[in-house]
């Protein structure tokens, strides 16, 4: 199967294997400036360990994709404490984040794929990020990702040539190849009917046991929830622990 | 194309730019017209501004002589005053010099011989006996022609409304004909080529050009030429002669002589700065189109774009991909470019008799230019990268 990269994201994790991929402490988020600033978090306190599925739900508007992005080191944390894999987000220098991004993989609630690349080429964007692979190497990997999601033989299909699930396994396919510690999920489900849903995830949760990577998965889908180990419930910014029934 | 496919897998990196480009063959090749347009418009200018100063210098490059005179009030060829040839004769003084020559220009008007149409030729009288045009054609038996009473020597590449005169030369017929008031005939031909002042050329000797221009008085000369001693550097004797003749006659240098006649196309008329604006037109044409189409395209692809942003890839990886759509756009638009200018200056050069043809460093120019062109826009588009945010796509 597929063998795990030697590249920074492994050596970083490796040194890491015992604490936490995720520590949030005192998590507070605002947008907005001057009297118009709202407070979007409140006090957000939780760990991910290494091979947790765990999912995120709540009402819209209840800040658990703010919460996503901060994870993702897409936004800067503004007060508390947040560590992804090992590295404090809080005041990291942009060349921190760009490191941290790189060792995340994220699959949107759009697929979101290049629509100029092929499914192999698209898969290979998220490989070229991590030196040390010649490029033969590279297209293999991608090939064996694309065959281990089921699109052994759509390759060379643009993302137009793809259905609604097709396209989101790519972009698992995208998110995984590079064997993340950590996988950022929005609703990957949402745009798909509840048959490719259930495959999506399926297929996601199988992938992250043989990776052991550890998924945040934010849902509204309660078709899911069997495959999680542990459901956090977002509620005006808080959050709210449930175990798995 | 799948071997396409191929190639672009072989590669050490997904050429991001050149799949981006060429994802949308309809837009892309709408993109390249409009470059190659701009392209093709600096071209046209650029080579009719050289053909310009090029043939306006025709009759200067093949005059033989290292020092020149005029009168201070002269211009250029088709605004020639006149000096007393005693200063031409003076600088036979000068230690170095080995000739001198005076050189008579002026319009005249001939007629058709074939029409009866009349237009304005270019009239040159030379000493017949003396070493002093370098020309194609132009062999010593007919100059000894001109030193017959009223023969004319005519420019074979005039324009054609001069008449048939090669034609019937070399059919044998006898071609006579009026210039100003005078009948001559004409005893042969020579090349020289028509300039943006003049349509056409015919060359006699000293005495038929006076002939011609009966009111030009004896003693009165349009341009002197000195020819110098094999050896001798004309710098400091151009100095000297400075020195010691008198305010009422101009010394040249062979360079000057041919920078005076081209500063005044270029500057003293309308026609360098008109030239000038076309190629600032088409530079503008070109920022104006590449800035669109890579605009389209980062707007287009903007989702995808902060999903790299996401995904880790550093801003200046994405200004590279723009600047590399630049790039692109700008060679891809020029080779065609290129290929039609060639096309076009042929048929100018044919339908104008003028000399324009590609050139070396035109050549480059343009490709500076628009890949210039192609930078400015770039410069200008990835403003629009700012908006493409990582944290809005979840």
């Amino acid at each position: 199967m597929l063998t795990p990269l030697l590249d920074q994201a492994a050596l970083t994790s490796a040194q890491n294997a015992v604490e936490p991929v995720v520590k949030a402490e005192g998590v507070n988020h605002y947008f907005g400036e001057g009297s118009l600033r709202k407070q979007i978090l409140f006090d957000i306190n939780f760990v991910l360990q290494p091979g947790e599925i765990v999912l995120l739900t709540g009402p819209s508007g209840s800040g658990k994709t703010t919460l996503l992005t901060l994870l993702g080191a897409l936004r800067s944390v503004q007060e508390g404490s947040l560590q992804v894999l090992g590295q404090e987000l809080r005041g990291a220098q942009p060349s921190t984040l760009i490191q941290i991004r790189r060792q995340v993989g994220y699959i949107f609630q759009a697929h979101n794929l290049l629509r100029s690349l092929t499914a192999a080429q698209n898969v290979r964007m998220a490989l070229e990020l991590h030196n040390g692979l010649a490029p033969q190497q590279v297209q293999q990997r991608a090939e064996e990702m694309l065959a281990a999601v089921g699109l052994g033989d759509r390759v060379h299909s643009y993302p137009e040539q793809l259905s609604g699930g097709q396209k989101q396994r790519v972009a698992i396919a995208r998110a995984l190849v590079s064997h993340p510690k950590l996988v950022l999920a929005d609703e990957p489900t949402a745009a798909l009917d509840s048959k490719s849903g259930r495959e999506v995830v399926t297929l996601m949760e199988k992938l992250a046991r043989e990776q052991g990577c550890t998924i945040l998965m934010v849902t509204h889908d309660n078709r899911i929830l069997d495959i999680a180990d542990r459901v956090l419930h977002m509620e005006d910014g808080r959050l709210e622990s449930q175990a798995v029934a | 194309m799948y071997s396409l496919f191929s190639v672009a897998f072989i590669a050490r990196r997904i050429p991001l730019a050149w799949l981006q480009l060429t994802r949308e063959k309809i837009r892309l090749l709408v993109a390249l017209a409009g470059i190659a347009f701009a392209c093709i418009l600096m071209f046209i200018q650029l080579g009719f501004q050289d053909s310009l100063l090029e043939s306006a210098i025709r009759f200067h490059v093949a005059l033989k002589g290292e020092i020149f005179l005029v009168s201070p009030q002269s211009n250029a060829l088709i605004a020639m005053n006149t000096f007393s040839q005693r200063r031409l004769y003076q600088t036979l003084g000068f230690e170095g010099v080995r000739a001198i020559s005076p050189v008579y220009v002026g319009f005249a008007l001939w007629k058709n011989p074939e029409t009866r149409r009349t237009r304005s030729i270019f009239v040159v009288g030379v000493d017949p006996s003396a070493d002093l045009l370098d020309l194609p054609e132009l062999t010593p038996d007919k100059l000894e022609e001109i030193k017959k009473a009223d023969v004319v020597l005519f420019d074979r590449r005039s324009r054609s409304e001069f008449g048939p005169i090669p034609e019937w030369l070399e059919s044998g017929r006898e071609v006579v004909t009026e210039v100003g008031n005078r009948r001559v005939q004409v005893g042969g031909l020579f090349e020289m080529g028509a300039t943006f002042g003049a349509d056409g050329t015919i060359l006699t000797s000293d005495l038929n050009f006076l002939r011609i221009f009966p009111q030009r008085g004896r003693g009165l000369v349009d341009i002197g030429v000195v020819q110098l001693q094999p050896g001798v550097d004309p710098d400091p004797l151009v100095r000297q002669m400075r020195a010691l003749l008198p305010e009422d006659v101009r010394v040249l240098s062979r360079a000057e002589f041919i920078d005076m006649e081209q500063t005044y196309w270029e500057e003293g008329t309308a026609i360098g700065f008109i030239f000038g604006l076309g190629v600032v037109m088409g530079f503008i044409v070109g920022i104006v189109i590449v800035y669109q189409i890579l605009y389209t395209d980062v707007s287009d692809h903007l989702a995808e774009y902060a999903t790299l942003k996401a995904m880790g890839y550093t801003d200046t990886y994405l200004l590279g991909v723009v600047f590399q759509e630049a790039i692109l756009l700008a060679g891809l638009g020029y080779i065609p470019a290129f290929a039609l200018s060639v096309l076009l200056y042929d048929l100018t050069a044919n339908a104008t008799l003028l000399p324009i043809a590609m050139t070396f460093n035109r050549a480059v120019l343009v490709l500076g230019l628009a890949v210039s062109m192609c930078f400015i826009s770039g410069a200008i588009a990835v403003r629009r990268l700012r908006a493409a945010d990582p944290a809005d796509i979840f």
